[in-house]
């Protein structure tokens, strides 16, 4: 581990605009839009912007194991259908705990699915997980029936399961809670545990990574057990909050949860990129959205936004490596 | 990666019966549909017939007109995630431009340059595509998902998240038409995907996209401009895209803004399906044609057989991940599976 220094990017000032971009484009946006709107940087605006981005979030933290270990998962999207339709429909028949465990371990399964499929059989994850997708969406279609699924009315205010989505403590609300929590326990594995370092390793170069010793396929499973994971926790968040579920919840969020990976700086050639960096690509997609609502504009501009801003974030990523603007093909 | 490229003329070999044997191994999908074309023939009374035949080939021509872009981009090492977004977007124009006033005189041919334009948007977004890959550096993958929700915004935005309606009904007349004892959506299918067919194996634009795909520092030092081909190749998907957008929306007489949501995921599924390699220099046009098909078919089928939609998507994705076992199983050259 080299030292802070070296960390944000040694002492010239290039490096460290290079090494930090994200950082300081959201430093950039927060200032840009309080200028804009006075009510942009009130608590309890930040508040509500944390809280409807943390279900992308905790997706995407497991997302980003996955990307660092070199593989991509298309398929959270329609688990996240499948775990809250499950848990929602479960939670009346056999009661929160026992639906959240069985909802856990048939999303689990499905992780575990993909992990063996891409870790041991090694086929390419994006094909798999696209596979996935459309397999998972069908499996939540057969197990709902087409039908949407709620609590029972009568029951929503009074069961425990409500403190996931709508509970809060001290003044924070719960769903907060949980993205930061979980973006610390598997930010603190990643980054200072032998495990992590083994996800670098076959992220960063698979070949070297099975010459020292490192079994690759089970590190490879087991990122996807991670996600499938996280997928659980997010759904847990959504039912509860929500209370009832439609088969095509998650529909799209595959793709937005990469996007906001990617925007966070982690490669999709894998080796490298961080949770923190994930965290603070989900806030930086959370308040566009919400500043440019709040600036008047339509809700669909922030899409617009985004494409600019992934663009640039990586081209400025990928312009730093190479220590040219342009790229060198003819 | 090295010895695929030899593979892109796949008819000449099909002469003998090891020949047969061979084509089939490196189309396996066409085996998979003549199974189920039997399978489906057998066991329902009105799959076998012209009228259903030919419904399955209008029903597929939008996905497989995508596809036939897809092929190109995807040979060439590239994908492409924004076609679902362009869909819509040249839906959208097309349906709105063609009721704008100053077209009004115009009688049927207000639809002329409305089509136009919807070509256009495709081939310019294309091009913009394109342009970041060549003069960024920036993966593929990264800049069409990007474009996947931008565009899929300025579609929203333009259209205020409302609906259109075609001002005029040959418009939607032209969707339900026949040609020549077919319908016109299936001819342009047919007639676009032998034209890709022969660009791709007798031009020599086709043979560097191979060649850019299998080994780009090889294409460059053969004195290939890899930018500007990529570039030109992100235009053609565009225009196939905007194309589907188009006959799709002359099926409805209408677009709305959620118009082709998904294609992107259909549209590799099928490609990947025809033998298509993620990583480049490899795939062709009889099997992308042939994993269109598949679907089409097993779309068409399993709702003759009244099974519900949900099972066609579990059959769909476990069949897209069988497709990638067995081939890996029967060209054991992608030993190396490469990271996206």
């Amino acid at each position: 581990m080299a030292g802070i220094a070296d960390r944000i990017g040694g002492g010239d000032l290039k490096g460290v605009i290079a090494k930090n971009g994200i950082f300081i484009a959201f430093i950039a946006f927060m200032i840009a839009f309080g200028f804009g709107s006075d009510k942009f940087l009130t608590f309890d605006n930040l508040e509500s912007v944390v809280r409807s981005s943390a279900m992308i979030g905790v997706m995407a933290l497991g997302v980003t194991i996955v990307v660092i270990s070199g593989n991509l998962d298309l398929s959270v999207g329609s688990m996240l259908s499948f775990g809250t339709v499950m848990v929602v429909d479960l939670h009346d028949k056999i009661g929160p705990g026992p639906a959240i465990m069985v909802m856990m371990a048939c999303v689990l399964l499905l992780g575990a699915v993909n992990g063996f499929l891409i870790g041991y059989v090694r086929l390419n994850s994006l094909i798999v997980t696209l596979g996935m997708l459309s397999a998972i969406q069908g499996l939540t279609l057969i197990y709902s029936g087409g039908k949407n699924v709620d609590v029972d009315p009568s029951t929503q205010d009074i069961t425990w399961f409500r403190i996931f989505g709508r509970g809060e403590i001290a003044g924070i609300d719960m769903p907060i809670i949980i993205f930061f929590v979980l973006a610390l326990i598997i930010g603190f594995i990643v980054a200072f545990t032998p495990y992590g370092r083994r996800v670098y390793a076959v992220g960063g170069n698979p070949t070297a990574a099975v010459f020292s010793g490192i079994r690759r396929s089970r590190v490879v499973f087991s990122t996807y057990l991670v996600s499938s994971f996280c997928v659980g926790i997010a759904s847990v968040i959504l039912g509860s909050r929500v209370m009832g579920s439609q088969n095509n919840v998650g529909q799209g969020y595959e793709l937005l949860v990469l996007a906001s990976v990617i925007l966070g700086g982690t490669s999709l050639l894998g080796g490298s990129g961080s949770i923190l960096k994930t965290v603070i690509g989900v806030l930086i997609l959370g308040f566009i959205q919400n500043g440019l609502l709040l600036l008047g504009y339509p809700y669909f501009a922030q899409w617009i936004v985004t494409w600019i801003v992934i663009i640039l974030a990586v081209w400025l990523d990928v312009a730093a490596k190479r220590g040219r603007l342009l790229s060198p093909i003819a | 990666m090295s010895q695929t490229s030899v593979e892109h003329a796949p008819v000449q070999t099909a002469n003998s019966a090891k020949g047969n044997f061979r084509w089939l191994v490196r189309h396996p999908i066409w085996a998979f549909v003549v199974i189920v074309f039997v399978f489906f023939s057998v066991m329902t009374e009105n799959f076998f017939s012209t009228g259903n035949l030919e419904n399955i080939l209008v029903q597929t021509s939008t996905l497989g007109l995508i596809a036939l872009g897809m092929t190109i981009v995807m040979i060439n090492g590239n994908i492409d995630l924004s076609v679902g977004a362009v869909v819509a977007l040249a839906a959208s124009l097309t349906v709105d431009i063609m009721g704008w006033p100053v077209f009004e005189s115009w009688g049927n041919w207000q639809i002329l340059p409305a089509v136009l334009a919807g070509l256009a948007s495709g081939v310019v977004l294309g091009a913009f595509n394109g342009l970041i890959v060549w003069k960024t550096g920036v993966d593929a993958f990264i800049v069409t998902l990007g474009a996947m929700l931008g565009v899929r915004g300025l579609v929203f935005v333009y259209t205020g998240e409302q609906s259109f309606f075609a001002a005029n009904f040959a418009y939607s007349d032209f969707g339900a038409s026949r040609f020549l004892g077919l319908p016109t959506l299936a001819w342009i299918f047919l007639v676009f995907t032998l034209l890709v067919h022969i660009l791709l194996s007798r031009t020599v634009h086709g043979s560097n996209t191979y060649a850019v795909g299998d080994n780009r520092e090889a294409a460059v030092n053969a004195g290939i401009r890899v930018g500007p081909h990529m570039m030109i190749n992100f235009m053609i998907v565009g225009f196939f895209a905007a194309l589907a957008g188009i006959t799709l929306s002359t099926q409805m007489g209408a677009s709305t803004p959620n118009l082709g949501r998904d294609y992107e995921l259909w549209v590799i599924t099928a490609t990947v399906l025809g033998g298509t390699k993620l990583t480049g220099g490899a795939g062709n046009i009889i099997g992308t044609f042939g994993g269109v098909l598949a679907i089409g078919i097993l779309r068409n089928g399993m709702n003759l057989m009244q099974v519900p939609a949900f099972y066609v998507l579990v059959t769909l994705g476990v069949i897209l991940i069988a497709v990638l076992f067995l081939d890996k199983q029967l060209n054991r050259k992608g030993e190396e599976e490469l990271r996206i």
